[in-house]
């Protein structure tokens, strides 16, 4: 299958000076501890519907992977200014991050609320700059853009016993068509890929890298038997899915047919086209809880790793979004779709009334993706859904063995 | 998938159920089966004894107990009991061999 040609050449983005281009062109104001997400979510609401986002990090305690994934964030490619919103007192390193944005160029400003006067003060003066950001970063330069360009995600929620037969093989073979025009794909939770590891070794560009994949999914089926409970709610089991190994076929339709080139770790970016794995558990003991507490967390990560958009597929019926990438919702479920139509971009339960074939489904979701790339708000970017989660994790680099292409892309060190 | 499902050896499955790998030993309702509906499985009438929700699995032959159950014809679990044909085959029946699954409807416990 491949992408319709017509829609090829007329991809435009905002470039930065990574050299990675954007399809949307954002204010990001971050608060740096929950004691200032408050302030930082007051001056956002001064902008609703005007492309300015809310993200942030609650905890007080310093954390290398939050650390890792807030500085992708701030510089992800859809991103062009950034506010930091600070109380004073926190752990998070907002010199360090204030530094890295403004070596990119782009406009960025830290306020700290213990030196500017207070809750007030600080909105103030907050929705002040961020006026200023906006005209500065209407003059950003935009640029011819390819699909090769384009780094998309997936991700399932609310999964059902439909997820696994119409949603999901329909990502499968959108992921196949922009694997093939040299798009970076990116799947993931491997906590619901526990039972697939055998099936995706055989999919793995080396023997090596095989290896690894299985040790990645043996650490998560061990960390979530730790935690005594799989990547498995209360409603999967309503929809139709019984154990866990069941969600994960189903999740694993997902990721098409194609290669795996490589594991990534959240924040680490595709150094080439191709599909990746995104290791979403953390290394060493267990630490901190559940890997990803809902579906935002990972999103998040998704993002973290230089998604430009996330494809969510879900049964039950999800609504979220997300702040920096746009979010596609394709619906899994017929009965779910005629009750949340409003929400879902895509109705892939076409496929088992019969009204559409998985191929035709793929390609529809394939030309929405350039759509959306083209500037087309998505159904939850267009209600300002703008869902966000980031907390604690552990990680240890990824091994060499994890990406045998490293290539393209200057990687930021980070 | 407007028409039966055509098997090697000619036999029928109903077009209401998904069979989706021929070494499946489980079938998926392609939408809201009410007890008491007569379905043709592999050529044989099957009465419903209960209703299967739009997703939900049910046997496609009579099942062992400890039997590995198969779905897209990979492993997704073992019968916990004898399973009868067209029986719905769930968390009554139907076990992890990785981690257990946990419901709210269990009274919030592992249903094992």
């Amino acid at each position: 299958m491949t992408i319709n040609p017509k829609l090829q050449p007329t991809l435009t983005g905002y470039l930065r000076s990574d050299g990675r281009k954007g399809i949307r062109n954002l204010v990001v104001v971050a608060y740096l501890v929950e004691c200032a997400h408050h302030v930082a979510r007051e001056i956002t609401l001064s902008f609703r519907h005007q492309n300015v986002h809310l993200i942030g990090f609650p905890g007080c305690y310093p954390n290398g992977y939050a650390d890792k994934v807030m500085r992708q964030l701030v510089t992800h490619p859809n991103v062009g200014a950034v506010l930091l919103i600070s109380l004073g007192c926190e752990s998070f390193n907002k010199q360090g991050l204030e530094t890295l944005v403004d070596a990119t160029g782009r406009p960025v400003h830290t306020l700290t609320i213990q030196q500017t006067g207070g809750t007030k003060s600080t909105i103030a003066q907050g929705v002040e700059w961020v006026q200023h950001a906006q005209e500065a970063i209407a003059s950003t330069q935009r640029v011819a853009m390819q699909i090769e360009e384009l780094v998309v995600a997936t991700v399932c929620g609310g999964s059902d016993g439909t997820s696994g037969i119409t949603a999901n093989p329909a990502v499968g073979r959108a992921f196949d068509a922009l694997v093939e025009q040299g798009a970076a794909c990116i799947f993931e939770e491997t906590g619901e890929l526990v039972g697939c590891e055998f099936h995706m070794k055989r999919r793995a560009a080396t023997p090596e890298l095989g290896e690894e994949i299985v040790a990645c999914i043996e650490k998560a089926a061990k960390y979530y038997t730790v935690l005594g409970h799989g990547s498995f709610a209360p409603g999967n089991a309503d929809g139709g899915l019984t154990t866990q190994e069941e969600k994960s076929l189903g999740a694993y339709a997902k990721s098409g047919g194609s290669p795996i080139q490589g594991i990534l770790k959240p924040g680490d970016l595709a150094p080439t086209g191709g599909l990746y794995l995104l290791d979403v558990v953390s290394d060493g003991e267990v630490r901190f809880g559940f890997p990803n507490i809902s579906d935002n967390a990972e999103i998040v990560e998704l993002i973290s790793c230089g998604a430009h958009m996330t494809l969510f597929t879900t049964g039950r019926g999800s609504v979220v979004g997300s702040a920096i990438s746009p979010v596609i919702k394709i619906c899994a479920n017929p009965q779910t779709y005629a009750s949340l139509s409003e929400d879902m971009d895509v109705n892939a339960g076409r496929i088992l009334d019969g009204e559409a074939t998985l191929e035709e489904v793929g390609q529809e979701i394939a030309q929405l993706i350039v759509r959306v790339a083209q500037g087309e708000p998505s159904k939850s970017e267009e209600m300002g859904h703008q869902e966000f989660i980031l907390t604690y994790k552990n990680f240890t680099p990824i091994g060499p063995a994890c990406l045998p292409i490293r290539q393209s892309i200057p990687v930021q060190t980070i | 998938m407007n028409s039966s499902n055509p098997l090697p050896d000619g036999l029928e499955i109903d077009r209401r159920l998904l069979l989706l790998s021929p070494e499946d030993n489980c079938l998926i309702a392609c939408r809201h089966l009410v007890a008491g509906t007569i379905v043709t499985v592999d050529g044989k009438s099957i009465t419903l004894a209960q209703e299967i929700a739009l997703g939900h699995k049910v046997a496609r032959r009579r099942l062992k107990q400890g039997e590995i159950v198969m779905r897209y014809g990979a492993h997704i679990g073992s019968t916990l009991r004898a399973v009868g044909a067209g029986e719905h085959l769930h968390l009554h029946n139907l076990k992890s061999d990785y981690i257990p699954t946990y419901t709210l409807t269990e009274g919030e416990r592992f249903a094992e």
